[in-house]
């Protein structure tokens, strides 16, 4: 029977499901949120007195030999309260500058002529395929892969650049389909509407569609390196060193990065390397999240509405 | 009288009073194995407004896609026949399709600004060909044409994308214009407009046809009698494989269309029986 009270009417016989399955729905978002709120703040708190303030080991307070912003700028030591996580950083940038200068144009490069020029036959489908397998396989392979092709192969030796390489390859196929997804969110009427104008299917891509998808691709490819600069394995595996006291001042010369310098301070036994290593990470994180936000805020400045 | 008739024979007497810009020849355009539109021939007139009607899929569309050959587009498309342009077959090998495109141009039936300013949009078809002497002056007097200049002259700088859709469709054909192209070809496009907006379009038509030639293909027939001079009626047919066809039914002079069709399909069309 339809009364027009049934509208005002509570159904309370479905409600207990529905209060369940909302409880479980919650219950799996905050073991993801509590997992990830505790790292963060064990890390900040085991990490913010190397970075802020003086030690206290058992009663005794030491003082810091160096001023707490140091950490950033200094080297290397085998003393946990004056290692430095200098090299380190810097080994990072060097491998970001490397990665963004050959991912970028490699990476949309592939991008456009797979989604605007490549024919549709086999050959291209098999490429397709296989990118989506690349962006899968296990970095350490893509380590290897460095240590054989630029290590020994080319001869850059165990060096930034061949680690910046050997991190290219590994966020390349990310990048790649990240790209293609950017170039295949420009309408069709774009490019329908500069070929009616009398442009050449060249000035088509180049001038209106591609322009339109730079924030896209920009955005893959901040995400791309936020992944490359994490990476441990590939790093180690092609002979990035572990105790750096120099700055690498070439591409040529010896580098670490900061997972690695973080994953060598861990191993060491002193109960203070803990406080070091957290800072590391705590540098890491403000990394990621900075890149990540940059990638955010690209995303929802440049979105169109077509 | 005026000089429109399909027959061949009476070619010579039509050229007299009306010079011909398209002149179509038994043109069909397949998809594949899929025939889309059959064996049309008719002619289009100089500075006159000529509409293609019809129900969907009668292949209306598909047919002044080929006047640009923006159906190169379609790797599958393929257009038999002879589609002569001022006298020249636009099907030629020796034909640029780039430079066909400069000489006619398109207007979309969704507006489709590019996503810069309302000054680049028009810029971008100037520069594609070689027209920068003078730019400013080409803009105003592009969008002056297509009377928007009024609308937009103090925000030219405007991202295209925050104009109305009218306003878009404007822009697009003043874009279009702007490169000086002696046929305009619309494709439905006031289907994505208000009213207000379309009879704004409508009226743009009028001034236009002064300068251009001009086709258009709407869905709407009350569109086609209010701005038309000439109509050409197209309708599907099912072939022997159950899919349908396209064909050219009637074309005539608008008023003769609407007051006094020939065939009796067209007649249920207009009057609203079918379609």
């Amino acid at each position: 029977m339809n009364s027009i009270k049934d509208l005002t009417k509570t159904n309370k016989e479905k409600a207990p499901k529905e209060i369940i399955f909302l409880c479980v729905l919650y219950l799996s978002i905050s073991i993801a949120i509590i997992t990830l709120m505790t790292l963060i703040f064990d890390i900040l708190s085991t990490g913010s007195n190397r970075l802020f303030s003086d030690y206290e080991v058992g009663l005794v307070t030491k003082q810091q030999i160096n001023n707490p912003q140091d950490f950033l700028t200094s080297l290397d030591s085998r003393d946990p309260l004056k290692a430095g996580i200098g090299p380190a950083f810097v080994g990072t940038l060097w491998l970001m500058i490397i990665v963004v200068f050959t991912t970028f144009p490699l990476g949309t490069g592939a991008a456009i002529y797979l989604e605007e020029f490549a024919p549709k036959n086999k050959l291209t489908r098999f490429i397709e395929l296989n990118l989506t397998n690349l962006a899968g396989v296990p970095s350490v392979i893509y380590g290897l892969m460095g240590l054989a092709v630029f290590v020994r192969l080319a001869g850059f030796g165990r060096s930034v650049l061949s680690g910046g390489l050997t991190l290219t390859l590994l966020i390349l196929p990310v990048v790649i389909v990240a790209s293609r997804e950017a170039l295949k969110a420009v309408p069709d009427t774009i490019r329908q509407g500069a070929l009616a104008l009398g442009a050449t299917k060249f000035q088509a891509i180049f001038r209106q569609v591609v322009p339109s998808a730079i924030p896209g691709m920009v955005t893959g490819m901040v995400l791309g390196l936020s992944r490359a600069i994490g990476e441990t394995a590939p790093l180690i595996f092609m002979g990035a060193l572990t105790y750096v006291n120099y700055y690498p001042d070439s591409p040529l010369s010896g580098f670490t990065a900061i997972p690695i310098q973080v994953y060598n301070w861990i191993g060491y036994p002193q109960a203070e390397w803990k406080n070091t290593s957290s800072a590391g990470i705590i540098l890491l994180l403000v990394m990621l999240l900075t890149m990540n936000s940059i990638a955010l805020i690209i995303r929802n400045k440049f979105e169109k509405d077509w | 009288m005026k000089g429109v008739t399909l027959n061949m024979e009476n070619k010579t007497s039509s050229k007299i009073d009306l010079d011909s810009v398209f002149s179509v020849k038994n043109v069909s355009v397949n998809y594949g194995d899929f025939v889309a539109v059959k064996n049309v021939s008719m002619e289009m007139y100089k500075n006159k407004i000529t509409a293609f009607i019809g129900p969907s899929g009668c292949g209306k569309s598909t047919l002044i896609r080929s006047f640009n050959r923006m159906n190169d587009l379609v790797p599958s498309a393929k257009v038999s026949g002879e589609i002569l342009y001022q006298g020249i077959n636009l099907y030629d090998q020796n034909v640029d399709p780039v430079q066909v495109r400069r000489r006619i141009g398109m207007v979309f039936q969704k507006p489709n600004p590019f996503p810069k300013s309302i000054k680049e949009n028009i810029a971008f078809g100037l520069r594609v060909n070689n027209m920068t002497d003078n730019l400013d002056d080409r803009i105003e007097k592009a969008l002056t044409q297509a009377a928007l200049w009024d609308e937009v002259k103090k925000d030219l700088d405007k991202n295209a994308l925050d104009l109305s859709g009218g306003q878009q469709q404007r822009l697009c054909i003043a874009r279009t214009i702007a490169v000086e192209p002696d046929t305009i070809l619309m494709d439905e496009p006031c289907s994505a407009l208000d009213p207000v907006a379309t009879k704004k379009i409508e009226d743009l038509m009028q001034l236009l046809v002064n300068e251009f030639s001009i086709l258009i293909v709407t869905h709407n027939m009350h569109q086609a009698s209010r701005v038309s001079d000439y109509c050409a009626f197209f309708t599907t047919k099912a072939t022997e494989d159950g899919r349908r066809t396209g064909e050219l039914v009637e074309y005539n002079d608008t008023k003769t269309m609407f007051t006094n069709p020939i065939q009796s399909l067209t007649e249920e069309y207009i009057s609203g029986r079918f379609g």
